[in-house]
C-alpha cells in the first residue's frame, strides 16, 4: 500500500471540498483497501465520511430513502425493505459475507469495483486499471466476464447485486458535489465501457452519493433474486436476475426484470417486462419472455455458457413468483 | 479448564491446539505478549519507522483528525536526521531486517528516486477488550496489524489479507467484521473485542468450550475467526437450521474442512447460550 494522509469530514460541504482526482472518500473501506493494498487504487488522501449525517431508512407514500452510508446489513434486516422490498434484502443477503455486509455501505456497493483478475493484477494490461493498456480478458480467461454491454476495450461485469435490484425498480442515486446536489436514474449514473471503460459512471470529482430513492411500487411487494454462482455463498454471481411480478388473480399486470454477472453494468431488461405484462403466468410465458434477455449478447470463448444460464435464472425467478416453482 | 484429566485423546489433542492458537485468553497483555515489536518482511517500510515511535510516542500531538498542514510535512533529509538522532539514543539493540527502502526496492514496489513519505502518521487510541491504549501509526496500518504486530495480540489470524479468508474477524462495538480490510486508525473511539477478550475470568466463553468438545477444527488457524464469527451468528439468531448457520457462517473458510464439526460446535453453544448457561 502506498502511502497517504487520512482526514475525516466534518460536514458534506467540507467532504465535497475536500474531493479531488487525488484523493478518495472512505466508508466502509471494503473495496479500497483490498484494492489500495494491490496497489489498484493508490490515493494520495483519504476522507472519511463515516462522521457525516447519511443514514436512515425512511419510507414514505412516494418512495423508500436509504442513507448512503447505511450498512448493507442494517438495510437486508430492516423490516420495511424485507416488506415491501423483498429482492433488495434478498439481494443483499446473497452479497458478501455477514463480516462484509456490516462493514459496508449502501453508497460504497453501488461504487464498488469489478473483480475482473486482471483489473486487480497489476502485472497485466487492463483498460479499466490504466487506460489504452489493452485488455487482457478478451483474448484471456473470460469465464466470468460479460456478454452484454462489452467493447473491444472492455468485457469485465459489475459486481453489485443491489445495484441489479435497484435498476429493476427504477431507483435514483443523489449526490452532492461542491456546485450542488443532484439526482439520476441508477441506471442512467452507470456508464458502458465503451473506449473509456475507467470511467464507470457519472461521478464527478468531490461528488459524494448521499441517498439512494426507490420508487413505492405495487410490483416490488411479490419480488426476488435469484443468484447463480460457483459456490452455494459468499462468491460473486455467475448469473443473476432481479424479479418482480404484479399478479391479477393469474394476469401479469406488471413485471420488473433485471439482470446481474452479465452486464458491464446493472443490466435492466425492458423488453422482458413488456413481454409478460398481460400474459397468464405460464411457464411458456416466462421463457419466451426471458428469450429477449439475450438477443444482444455477445458470447466468448469462456462465457458462452452464460446465454442459457442468465434464462433459466430469469426463468427460475418468474416460476417462484408465480407459484409454479 | 474443563477437559482437565480427560482421557479422550482427541480431545486432548484439541485443548493442546486450543492453547496453541488461542494463548492467553484472560484479555490481559502480558509482558511476552507485549514484547518485541515485529518486522516482518511482508511491511518492511515500517520497520525504520516503528523505531521512530517508538521514541516519539510521548512526545507526539494530541489525536487529530484535520489533515497536517502541508507546510509541516517532513522532508526526507528531516526524517533521516531524526532517525540518527533517536538511533544514537537509543540502549536497546532493536532487530533491524536490512534498510527498508532497499528492501522496497529489490521487491520492486518502490521508485528509489520517490522514497515513501513517512510523515502519514497519527496518534490513534483504540479501546480493545476493555483496555484502552495509545499508539503512533502509519495511516496504512490496519486493525489487523495494529492488534497483532504493535499490541502483541496474536490470537487474531492473518489468512488471505484482502477480506476473503474470515481469519482476521474481531467484533467491533459488537459486530463481526474483517480487522484486516479495517485501517486502525477508523476504529478509534469503538469497543474493539478480540478472542483474548472472550473468555471472563479465565473461564471460557460457552462457543470456546463447544468448539473444543465438538472438535470443531483441526490444525486450528481458522479457528479465532470461526469463533468470533460464530458467536455473532449466535447473537444474531441465525442458528435455526443447520442451512442457516452455514449460510451464516461462509464468511469463514477453514481448509482443513471442520465444516461439520463447527456447526455442531454452533448448535451446542447456541443451545448453552439460549439456556441461560454460560
Amino acid at each position: 500500500m502506498r502511502p497517504f494522509e487520512y482526514g475525516s469530514a466534518l460536514d458534506v460541504a467540507d467532504a465535497c471540498s475536500k474531493g479531488t482526482d487525488r484523493s478518495s472518500f472512505i466508508a466502509g473501506g471494503t473495496t479500497l483497501i483490498d484494492l489500495m493494498k494491490l496497489e489498484v487504487m493508490n490515493p494520495a488522501r483519504l476522507v472519511d465520511l463515516n462522521n457525516l449525517p447519511m443514514g436512515g431508512i425512511t419510507i414514505d407514500d412516494k418512495e423508500l430513502r436509504i442513507g448512503a452510508l447505511e450498512k448493507m446489513s442494517a438495510v437486508a434486516a430492516h423490516p420495511i425493505v424485507a416488506t415491501n422490498y423483498p429482492m433488495i434484502s434478498e439481494a443483499l443477503l446473497q452479497s458478501a459475507s455477514p463480516q462484509i455486509r456490516n462493514m459496508a455501505s449502501i453508497g460504497g456497493n453501488l461504487l464498488q469495483r469489478t473483480r475482473c483478475g486482471y483489473f486487480r493484477d497489476t502485472s497485466t494490461p487492463c483498460n479499466k486499471r490504466e487506460p489504452r493498456t489493452g485488455c487482457s480478458a478478451i483474448n484471456g480467461e473470460n469465464r466470468m466476464h460479460a456478454i452484454l454491454g462489452t467493447s473491444e476495450s472492455c468485457i469485465a461485469t459489475h459486481p453489485s447485486d443491489l445495484a441489479v435490484a435497484l435498476v429493476a425498480l427504477d431507483a435514483s442515486i443523489r449526490l452532492q458535489g461542491v456546485q450542488g446536489s443532484r439526482s439520476l436514474k441508477l441506471e442512467d449514473f452507470y456508464l458502458l465501457p465503451g473506449q473509456t471503460p475507467d470511467k464507470e459512471n457519472q461521478l464527478r470529482p468531490g461528488e459524494i452519493v448521499t441517498e439512494i430513492a426507490v420508487p413505492r411500487l405495487p410490483v416490488a411487494r411479490r419480488s426476488t433474486y435469484v443468484k447463480v454462482r460457483d459456490r452455494a455463498s459468499y462468491e460473486f454471481a455467475l448469473t443473476s436476475a432481479a424479479v418482480g411480478l404484479e399478479l391479477d388473480s393469474a394476469t401479469i399486470r406488471d413485471a420488473r426484470v433485471a439482470v446481474g454477472g452479465v452486464g458491464t453494468k446493472p443490466w435492466n431488461l425492458p423488453e422482458v417486462r413488456q413481454a409478460l405484462i398481460g400474459r397468464q403466468v405460464s411457464e411458456e410465458a416466462f421463457r419466451s419472455a426471458a428469450k429477449l434477455s439475450v438477443k444482444d449478447a455477445r458470447p466468448l470463448p469462456d462465457n458462452g455458457f452464460k446465454i442459457h444460464l442468465v434464462q433459466l435464472t430469469i426463468i427460475r425467478a418468474l416460476m417462484n413468483l408465480g407459484g409454479l416453482a | 479448564m474443563i477437559l482437565k484429566g480427560s482421557r479422550n485423546p482427541i480431545a486432548t489433542r484439541s485443548h493442546i491446539f486450543f492453547q496453541h492458537f488461542f494463548g492467553n485468553t484472560t484479555g490481559v497483555l502480558t509482558s511476552k505478549e507485549k514484547g518485541p515489536l515485529c518486522l516482518r518482511d511482508e511491511a518492511p517500510n515500517f520497520s525504520c519507522w516503528l523505531l521512530m515511535e517508538h521514541k516519539a510516542d510521548s512526545s507526539t500531538e494530541p489525536p487529530s483528525n484535520s489533515f497536517p498542514d502541508s507546510g509541516t510535512v517532513s522532508s526526507r533529509r528531516d526524517f533521516i536526521g531524526r532517525l540518527a538522532a533517536i538511533s544514537a539514543g537509543l540502549t536497546v539493540a532493536v532487530p533491524f531486517v536490512g534498510s527498508p527502502a532497499a528492501d522496497a526496492i529489490r521487491r520492486g514496489r518502490v521508485d528509489p528516486s520517490n522514497e515513501p513519505d513517512r510523515s502519514n502518521s497519527l496518534d490513534c487510541a483504540l479501546e480493545v477488550n476493555g483496555k484502552k491504549l495509545k499508539l503512533t501509526i502509519d495511516t496504512r496500518t490496519t486493525l489487523l496489524d495494529a492488534l497483532r504486530d504493535r499490541l502483541g495480540l496474536m490470537g487474531t489470524k492473518k489468512g488471505c489479507d484482502h477480506g476473503a479468508c474470515g481469519a482476521c474477524t474481531v467484533h467491533v462495538n459488537g459486530a463481526r467484521v474483517l480487522s484486516c480490510l479495517t485501517l486502525a486508525i477508523m476504529a478509534q473511539n469503538k469497543k474493539i473485542t478480540t478472542i483474548e477478550g472472550l473468555a471472563v475470568n479465565d473461564g471460557l466463553h460457552p462457543v470456546q468450550a463447544s468448539f473444543i468438545a465438538c472438535d470443531g477444527f483441526q490444525c486450528g488457524y481458522c479457528t479465532p475467526g470461526q469463533i468470533m464469527s460464530a458467536v455473532a451468528c449466535i447473537e444474531e439468531g441465525h442458528t435455526g437450521s443447520d442451512a442457516e448457520i452455514r449460510e451464516f457462517m461462509s464468511g469463514n473458510l477453514c481448509r482443513c474442512g471442520a465444516y461439520p464439526n463447527i456447526v455442531d460446535a454452533i448448535k451446542v453453544a447456541a443451545a448453552k447460550m439460549k439456556g441461560g448457561v454460560s
